[in-house]
């Protein structure tokens, strides 16, 4: 290896091996036996006509019916669907082991679906499920039509009777007309995911602050990408899908793109804002656009795009009081709605079997660094039951982390029941015909304790109440770009958005206190200095010249 | 030796003397701007002002310090102990009792001392710890991802805020400077006509009428 030649053949190697790895699938990798199926396009625009299927003209007389003859023609649709979270309602996290989904996790609006999933499962992708009897195996029991009709005409009521207090509020609704919604199908639109997403946590945008009833419709002012009078996207036209599983996820949030578009055709796997508009979103025909480039290393495209969220005149509930739920009036719960939204409908602040709520509108998110990773306190998590708060999922990130930019979120602060005794959450039984559903008996130590329960899970019998956190990342109801955050918005010495965002050096907001104490005196001083000597000056004898001036 | 009215400021100094007093007032007041001591412009325009200024300054400077050096004029600024007494005894006791200026200009001594070591100063510490730390700032994107980046950027912000504070505290001084000795309008007018008296010596006279005619009254 001692001639020059070697020398520069190993050098070559050097240099061209980080270069070929740059390059995917190059050089042209080595034929297969079985070469992977071709790639095609998204797909556009449709090839049949449901309405003329004579599979769909029934007659049904209930959803699972549609769904086998969805099937007969979907052959491998229920094996795809059954693998997604909409189905499985579980999710284990890659990174932290941790076993989450809806279907195990306590939150700090209705606290838990486990155990009340005759009506929590009402959102679940499925028919029945209102116990750990249901057979997650069976694909007759999915429910295609929630998300694939578009008459709007289809409901789902809870699974189960629940509470003769509570099942009263889903009597007396029209029967659906099962061949009519089964013909009706077509890609999911905004309404479609919107029957569950927008009404997380118990009603309208209470969950997410930025998924409401108002993007059914929205004007692009409210959404730019959903405006109907703009684009008109369907969530899917981001959230893309690959075999019934969709790009984009709040439990494993991609908080810094560093991919951009890829190739045509790739990306399919990210709903990220990069993945349509690359890396370098902002047209480069001013120094503000080259420097604004440079902000998407630190700052998340959301964090300036989405300058308010809960706009488009639907509330969200940012503080939810559970000790003052169970009160009742002449032995029966009641709600008072003393809250009016921007829409003019009005919301409820008490609820007996909820407690009460505060409402907010065009909210200023919190800001900070978010390396895509929340921690969540699961029903396993131990805690100091004398702690402050508890942070439902937490999150970590900083400057000095290359995965980290500065996101907004909705924060959410919940008074919630506890386990006093052990220190962690409790699955509290809330639905139910029982005596110990809280919803109709108002018993809440007996709540708790049949939740626990049912799962085998040790409750010490004396809960108590504390004060929640959870953290929303907020990534919809993205404003047109003359509706965005102005640089001065954040670069400001007071109420900047970013005055409680630490790691950076922030002109404008940051300053050193000495330096602008001294530096003031010394101009101010240099002002003086030459005031007294122009007075001396002023004052004393005039020279010959300025006397005959 | 007679005084004569000679041109010591040659067209392009006074261009840049001027497009620079020019620039720096405007960095100065967008930069404090921008450090938010005033609102009188939004953020984005102050940086795009700001920015564009520094730019434009920083090509004055290379063309002025080519210009120092091709045409020699850098010895102007070559410090000198040589009569700063008589300046530094001038400023805070002649002056009050009317006594006349102790420097003549020569022709190639156009500063007194305190002046030539002002400016001297003002160009090989204030004006390189502001351009440093501003295009070290300008060019952060380039740097971001060093060890410590943000501590070092808060010293660069630190130094290039002390260095403005500086500069600003040099224009005071200099703008009053122009009203001691003669007249505030005699000091301004050699900067826009060019012609100041100059001591000449009876060869550097003889020179200037016969090949320069037209920078010597």
């Amino acid at each position: 290896m001692r001639s020059p030649i070697s020398a520069v053949v190993l050098l070559l190697a050097i240099v061209s091996a980080p270069a070929a790895n740059a390059i995917d699938n190059w050089p042209t990798p080595p034929a297969t036996t079985a070469p992977p199926a071709q790639i095609s396009g998204p797909l556009q625009g449709g090839t049949a006509d449901h309405t003329k299927f004579k599979q769909l003209q029934g007659p049904f007389t209930s959803g699972p019916e549609v769904t086998q003859a969805c099937l007969g023609c979907h052959t491998e649709t229920g094996k795809h669907f059954m693998e997604n979270i909409h189905w499985t309602w579980s999710y284990q996290d890659p990174d932290t082991g941790q076993q989450l989904g809806k279907r195990y996790l306590i939150n700090n609006f209705c606290t838990n679906s486990r155990g009340n999933e005759g009506m929590c499962a009402q959102c679940h992708a499925g028919y029945g499920w209102k116990d750990e009897t249901f057979d997650f195996s069976d694909e007759r029991k999915i429910d295609c039509l929630v998300c694939h009709e578009t008459t709007g005409t289809y409901y789902k009521t809870p699974n189960s009777e629940g509470s003769p207090a509570c099942s009263v509020m889903f009597e007396g609704k029209p029967p659906i007309d099962w061949a009519a919604v089964a013909q009706s199908v077509d890609l999911p639109r905004r309404a479609n995911c919107g029957t569950c997403h927008f009404n997380g946590g118990g009603g309208d945008n209470v969950k997410h602050g930025d998924l409401s009833s108002a993007l059914k419709a929205p004007p692009r002012s409210l959404d730019v990408h959903m405006g109907e009078d703009g684009l008109n996207f369907a969530c899917t036209a981001c959230h893309i899908t690959n075999k019934h599983v969709w790009a984009g996820s709040r439990y494993h949030v991609v908080s810094k793109d560093t991919q951009g578009t890829g190739k045509p055709g790739q990306r399919t796997d990210v709903a990220t804002c990069e993945s349509c508009h690359g890396l370098a979103p902002h047209p480069v025909e001013s120094l503000a656009g080259f420097k604004l480039n440079d902000h998407v290393q630190s700052i998340a495209c959301q964090t300036c795009h989405i300058p308010e969220f809960a706009r488009g005149g639907v509330a969200t509930i940012v503080d939810w009081d559970w000790r003052t739920s169970g009160k009742t009036k002449n032995g029966e719960g009641y709600h008072e709605h003393n809250y009016i939204q921007g829409n003019g409908d009005h919301r409820y602040t008490y609820k007996s079997i909820k407690g009460d709520f505060t409402y907010a509108e065009k909210v200023i998110p919190e800001y900070d660094w978010f390396d895509g990773q929340m921690v969540y306190t699961t029903i396993d998590t131990k805690f100091d039951p004398q702690a402050d708060f508890i942070e439902i999922n937490g999150f970590d990130g900083s400057r000095d982390d290359d995965r980290s930019r500065i996101w907004p979120f909705k924060r959410m602060h919940t008074w919630q029941p506890y386990d006093k005794g052990n220190g962690t959450l409790v699955y509290t039984h809330l639905w139910g015909e029982d005596d110990a559903a809280y919803w109709g008996n108002y018993d809440m130590g007996a709540a708790i304790a049949k939740g626990m329960a049912d799962f085998g899970l040790d409750y010490s019998g004396d809960y108590g109440f504390i004060e929640t956190i959870s953290w929303w990342p907020i990534t919809h109801m993205v404003a047109p770009k003359e509706d965005a955050l102005a640089c001065g918005d954040c670069h400001v010495p007071t109420n900047s958005r970013l005055a409680s965002v630490e790691g950076v050096y922030l002109p404008g907001r940051d300053h050193n206190r000495w330096l602008d104490i001294i530096g003031t005196l010394i101009v101010a001083g240099t002002l003086a200095g030459i005031i007294i000597h122009g007075l001396v000056r002023f004052f004393s004898p005039k020279s010959k010249r300025e006397q005959q001036g | 030796m007679s005084t004569q009215r000679v041109k010591i400021f040659s067209l392009f100094e006074r261009f840049w003397h001027w497009a620079q007093m020019l620039l720096i007032v405007g960095l100065l007041i967008t930069g404090f701007g921008l450090h938010g001591f005033h609102d009188l412009f939004n953020f984005k325009d102050a940086v795009t002002l700001h920015t564009s200024f520094a730019l434009a300054l920083l090509l004055l400077w290379i063309f002025s310090i080519f210009w120092l050096f091709t045409t020699r004029t850098w010895r102007h600024f070559i410090p000198t102990i040589t009569g700063m007494w008589g300046v530094l005894r001038f400023y805070s006791y002649g002056i009050f009792k009317g006594e006349r200026h102790p420097y003549r200009k020569a022709y190639w001594r156009k500063h007194n001392p305190l002046q030539a070591l002002a400016y001297l100063m003002l160009k090989i510490v204030l004006f390189p710890a502001i351009w440093i730390t501003g295009l070290a700032y300008l060019f952060y994107f380039a740097w971001r991802d060093i060890p410590d980046a943000t501590q070092w950027l808060h010293g660069v912000a630190l130094v290039h805020t002390a260095a403005a504070f500086a500069i600003l505290t040099f224009i005071l001084v200099h703008v009053y400077m122009l009203t001691t000795g003669h007249s505030f309008r005699d000091h301004v007018i050699p900067m826009i006509t060019g012609f100041d008296e100059v001591d000449l010596s009876p060869e550097e006279e003889a020179y200037l009428r016969q090949d320069q005619p037209a920078d010597i009254r």
